[in-house]
């Protein structure tokens, strides 16, 4: 008897799905098994004692404590840039924005969020370039800069996120705000933001885990590979992501090769946890839904 | 009333914001590149083959070449792979495996790209310089295994969802007929998604091109277009950053604006060719519904 189609299609299928696995598991232990060993004290604050380090008196050489450091500003100053505004401009797609105005937004956001990294690093690297040439001529790229960019790049997600949560929200909690007789803003404030609340959240964890992983934004606006800890926004930085980069390319021996593996095991777990926030959040609520109902 | 007005005003600001920053972003990559557009010689001079800067040579064509080569090759690694991880998820696995095969999916999406090319320099670079004796092993060929893992969650998530929406449609029909599972994903749903194939290829090229952090690690970054799948390539994407991080003179950044400005161009297009798809997709399903 010949082989059917689709028991050949079925092992296929398990076949890719196998291959995948593999390839991802390889990819988690490999990371583990080579950066566990680099997990120390050293990795972090490399010879300075940790109080020292964090109060900023005597700087860190060989840990990756600076680069942490520049990550979570990154982060934080992105994050305040990005969220009021993505998520303003989620509900304003959602909610207020009618047929041909809503069809352009929603196609720059479709643009927005296919644009590389890359280009907007260098659009960030484009906008010293003008400053300099125009009114400030001394303008660099500094941890702001990088900031502005990042916040660029995970501002699309922002949006859609807050949108899907606002149009999918259930019959009865949308109509529940005109019913007592709210006025649309009262009812997107009191009702529906509430309840869109946690998915909005979780589109939020998920948007730092992006800011906190690209290399490719920060790398054109301003990162370096030794800058120590900022002190102003206007300082150049250190970041885990770039860290990693650089050390691949340019390490020296094995210490550093070994940090490099640290600090690659540390960014993993970071975004991981991250990602394991925004998972867990969003099947929960997926289940609470379908319970509600 | 009036604070509802200036609520919806300072919404539509914002809305107005993000589409801005959108042609800024277009409007600097015109603005810096425009200087190659004003004289033929100018265009001449990047489009052509040759990166030679230290000669006044800064042809960025190769780059294009090795963008596409690359993306090409990665998404042929990748697209049937994740047509195999989407049926395999949508009813193939017994359930609990599918949950974890899906958990895993989109665990795949939080994984760092420099993580990805991390490894990639220390588990397959050595492989492909010690098995084949040749060059340094950063090559094109590692660098689109490397990309294919990459883009496989991307494609695997867009496909899904177009068939979690086919299945709705089709699966009682399907089952009715007595197809088992396999037979109707391989009889009836996939083909029933043909627009939701093209648009999870199309978003797993996308994504290809628009990666900077595997071509750059992985991939060897030589400016010469490949011959073979062991040659080193670099991409747009890479030489933009290659160029920016070794502050060359003053003209080359010329041609990087123009590579950024093709890349946009790329990903609009590619954004573009989705919209279409979805609204004919649209279209169509109004007209069933009316029928009905």
């Amino acid at each position: 008897m010949a082989v059917r189609p689709e028991r050949l299609f079925s092992a296929f299928s398990w076949l890719a799905a196998g291959l995948v696995a593999v390839s991802v598991g390889a990819l988690v232990v490999y990371l583990i098994v080579r950066g566990w060993p680099a997990l120390s004290y050293t990795l972090f604050f490399g010879d300075t004692p940790w109080m020292a380090a964090v109060f900023g008196s005597e700087p860190v050489f060989d840990g990756i404590y600076p680069a942490m450091v520049g990550t979570f500003i990154l982060i934080v100053f992105s994050s305040v840039i990005a969220i009021p505004l993505g998520v303003c401009c989620g509900i304003y797609l959602a909610e207020y924005a009618q047929s041909r105005l809503k069809a352009t937004f929603s196609f720059m956001v479709d643009l927005l969020s296919g644009m590389p990294s890359i280009v907007m690093g260098l659009f960030g690297f484009a906008l010293i370039l003008l400053m300099r040439r125009t009114l400030f001529g001394h303008a660099n790229t500094s941890l702001m800069l990088s900031s502005a960019c990042i916040a660029l790049l995970i501002l699309p997600y922002l949006i859609r996120m807050t949108q899907v949560a606002f149009e999918s929200l259930p019959d009865k909690v949308r109509l529940l705000g005109p019913s007592l007789g709210y006025t649309r803003w009262q009812n997107i404030l009191h009702v529906k933001l509430p309840a869109a609340s946690t998915s909005i959240f979780s589109g939020i964890i998920l948007s730092i885990g992006r800011a906190a992983e690209d290399t490719a934004v920060i790398m054109l606006t301003g990162v370096v590979a030794n800058a120590g800890i900022p002190r102003a926004l206007s300082d150049k930085f250190e970041a885990l992501p770039f860290t990693i980069f650089y050390l691949t390319a340019e390490h020296r021996d094995d210490t550093e090769l070994q940090t490099a593996f640290g600090c690659a095991l540390v960014l993993l777990v970071i975004t991981g946890t991250l990602f394991f926030i925004s998972y867990s959040i969003q099947k929960n609520l997926k289940r609470s839904w379908r319970h509600g109902e | 009333m009036m604070v509802e007005k200036w609520i919806e005003r300072a919404l539509f600001a914002c809305a107005l914001f993000c589409s801005l920053c959108v042609t800024a972003v277009f409007g600097f990559l015109v603005y810096f590149s425009w200087p190659l557009f004003g004289d033929a010689q100018g265009l001449a001079v990047v489009f052509s083959w040759v990166w030679k800067p230290f000669m006044g040579r800064f042809g960025i064509l190769s780059m294009v070449a090795g963008t596409f080569g690359l993306a090409v090759l990665a998404l042929g690694i990748a697209y049937p792979l994740a047509i195999g991880v989407a049926c395999f998820t949508h009813g193939l696995a017994p359930a609990r495996i599918r949950n974890a095969a899906l958990s895993l999916v989109y665990f795949m999406t939080s994984i760092p790209t420099v993580i990805y090319g991390f490894v990639s320099v220390f588990i397959l670079v050595p492989l492909f310089r010690d098995h084949f004796e040749r060059g340094t092993g950063f090559c094109l060929m590692a660098s689109a295994i490397t990309l294919a893992v990459l883009i496989v969650p991307t494609i695997v998530i867009s496909l899904r969802a177009e068939m979690d929406q086919r299945s709705e449609e089709v699966s009682m029909a399907a089952r009715s007929l007595g197809l088992t599972p396999a037979q109707e994903l391989l009889w009836v749903l996939l083909p029933c998604s043909g627009r939701g194939l093209v648009i999870a290829a199309v978003l797993g090229f996308g994504r290809a091109v628009g990666d900077t952090l595997v071509a750059l690690m992985v991939a060897g970054n030589a400016p010469v277009v490949p011959r073979s799948l062991l040659d080193s390539v670099r991409t747009l994407t890479a030489h933009i950053a290659l160029v920016v991080a070794t502050d060359s003179q003053d003209r080359s950044y010329y041609s990087i604006f123009a590579a950024g400005l093709m890349l946009f161009l790329i990903m609009a297009c590619l954004t573009l060719v989705i919209r279409g798809l979805g609204r004919r997709f649209g279209q169509g399903k109004e007209n069933h519904g009316s029928a009905a």
